[in-house]
């Protein structure tokens, strides 16, 4: 399965065929998206310089990439780093498995999603950071609330995409596995995990970043551990440079959960055209 | 119409059996009769086209005898032995039947290569033996060199004939076509109908296949089997003396035109 083929075959396939107008405007986001970074600080650094604004309120650029380059030195960082990444990705493996899990027999099966959906409605609906202190009263500062928290963040993505992605399997896909006589495994195993894969994997992307948001925001108010923690404390310690360089740990986490996602989209589901 | 002697169906075995077959849908309080009361043989080896307007229940007959729909009363039996045993759809039955529908309906998440072996890996056939009926099977219906592609790289046509070597690949005595070539522009089609016929001079294959053409029916049959709508029931049958193979000047013969001509006026007052 050589994705080159596909891509040069792509390239030459006749009209009414997506993709062949994409290519022409591809390059562009790499020059732009540098240049406006560039103005963008740039207008930061001539504005904190002649407007007097005081450090604590918008420290210069300068100030924040110290601040950062000290973070990346500092080991106690580092494992505040390590704490969160543990807490993201348990909880987003446990959304995972479960999402999937109940998504494919509530996608499969009538009564269940008449069951269950009210329920999936309501808990859509609730703000779920609402349970971190309700969590910590539970289980304490430990990883247990965090990982909650990321879990069930992650978890709403991920069902629905799952539900959506069995529910939205060809009946002549079906059909096709009845002429052959499959059994309910092969069903799942060749139709209906694979035809769901890319809507999963959609969920995932979502999911990865709330389980992230999850972490952080629990991480506030519990525990002595992790960048959400870290955060918190260069707030209370009037460090808005520090508060900066640990915003952008957390971004480039975002950034690398994020992508990530997206590699094993191209790996799962290389015959897949919406790959980034 | 003329009865050909080598394709008498009462010299052969019957390859697909229908016993006072019929088909209800809907509910027990708004009932639809989608297919009346019916009984047909189909030969071994014989080429049967379903032709009849929309709503005869022409595609629900050739799903039944596919076994994706059960029927409502009667018996169906497929190379001897039953298809149905009270709600149970029978595998060794199933085996036999090989299906061909409108859409290619090839899984896009497959190679063609993959797709083609796919029954075959269902069945427990190891890798390279049915690797090898795939490669087998796009030189057949000529689509070899594309085994490595990506359905989607492939035309209509092409996916199409993916679809038959795909069907073909666990060697089934009986080919159901479901308007296979319905979403194929008029020339791909001429030229499928060709490569069809000498397919199944090849093989031997019982095939049904159904259709809303008349040319692509009385080309392609030994037996039309016309249907009329509401309840869809066997209208007439009709049998097509032409020699094989036959070729394009066929379809500009009178006879050709005159049996055409037939089945129009025929379709016309039962639609």
């Amino acid at each position: 399965m050589s994705g080159e083929d596909a891509m040069t075959q792509r390239a030459s396939a006749p009209a009414g065929m997506p993709e062949s107008s994409a290519s022409r405007t591809s390059y562009l986001p790499w020059v732009t998206t540098p240049l406006l970074c560039l103005a963008i600080l740039a207008v930061w650094s001539v504005y904190v310089r002649f407007s007097g604004i005081s450090p604590f309120i918008l420290p210069a650029p300068g100030a924040v990439l110290q601040a950062w380059v000290d973070l990346l030195h500092s080991s106690r960082a580092w494992s505040d780093v390590l704490a969160t990444v543990t807490a993201t990705l348990t909880g987003f493996v446990w959304a995972v498995a479960v999402g999937v899990g109940l998504g494919v027999p509530i996608a499969r099966v009538r009564w269940l999603e008449q069951t269950f959906n009210p329920f999936i409605v309501a808990s859509q609906v609730l703000p779920k950071v609402a349970l971190v202190p309700l969590f910590v009263v539970w289980f304490g500062f430990g990883i247990t609330s965090k990982v909650l928290i990321a879990a069930i963040l992650a978890f709403f993505p991920i069902l629905t995409n799952t539900v959506l992605g069995v529910k939205s399997i060809d009946q002549g896909h079906r059909d096709v596995m009845v002429s052959f006589n499959a059994t309910r495994w092969q069903v799942f195993r060749c139709l209906e995990l694979r035809s769901a894969l890319p809507y999963i994997i959609t969920g995932m992307e979502v999911g990865i970043v709330l389980a992230l948001i999850g972490a952080i925001v629990s991480e506030y108010i519990g525990g002595d551990y992790g960048l959400g923690h870290l955060l918190i404390s260069r707030m209370n310690a009037f460090e808005t440079d520090g508060l900066f360089a640990v915003m952008i740990h957390m971004a480039i986490l975002g950034f690398i959960f994020y992508f990530a996602i997206s590699a094993l989209r191209r790996v799962l589901t290389p015959w897949h055209g919406a790959g980034l | 119409m003329q009865l050909k002697p080598d394709h008498a169906t009462t010299s052969r075995a019957a390859a697909i059996r229908l016993e006072a077959v019929d088909k209800w849908f809907g509910t027990r309080d708004e009932p639809v009769h989608a297919l009346d009361v019916t009984d047909l043989d189909v030969a071994e080896g014989e080429f049967v086209v379903l032709l009849g307007p929309s709503g005869c229940g022409k595609t629900t007959l050739l799903r039944m005898i596919g076994g994706l729909i059960a029927p409502s009363h009667g018996r169906l039996r497929v190379m001897d032995r039953d298809l149905w045993q009270g709600n149970a759809r029978q595998s060794d039955a199933v085996a036999d039947l090989g299906i061909v529908f409108q859409d290619a309906n090839l899984f896009p998440w497959f190679t063609v290569e993959q797709n083609i072996a796919l029954p075959l890996e269902l069945k427990k056939v190891p890798k390279a033996t049915r690797l090898a009926r795939a490669r087998e099977l796009t030189r057949l219906v000529g689509i070899a060199g594309f085994e490595q592609r990506w359905p989607r790289e492939l035309s209509g046509g092409m996916r199409q004939r993916a679809a038959i070597a795909r069907a073909l690949s666990y060697d089934p005595d009986i080919l159901l076509m479901d308007e296979p070539f319905g979403a194929l522009d008029a020339m791909t089609r001429d030229a499928m109908n060709i490569e069809l016929q000498s397919l199944w001079m090849q093989t031997g294959k019982t095939v049904v296949l159904v259709t809303h053409s008349i040319p692509e029916a009385v080309f392609l049959a030994d037996r039309i089997v016309l249907l009329s709508p509401r309840p869809g029931r066997i209208d007439s049958i009709f049998e097509v003396p032409f020699a094989r193979p036959r070729v394009i000047d066929t379809q500009t013969s009178a006879e050709f035109q005159s049996i055409v001509s037939d089945l129009r006026h025929r379709l016309e007052r039962i639609a």
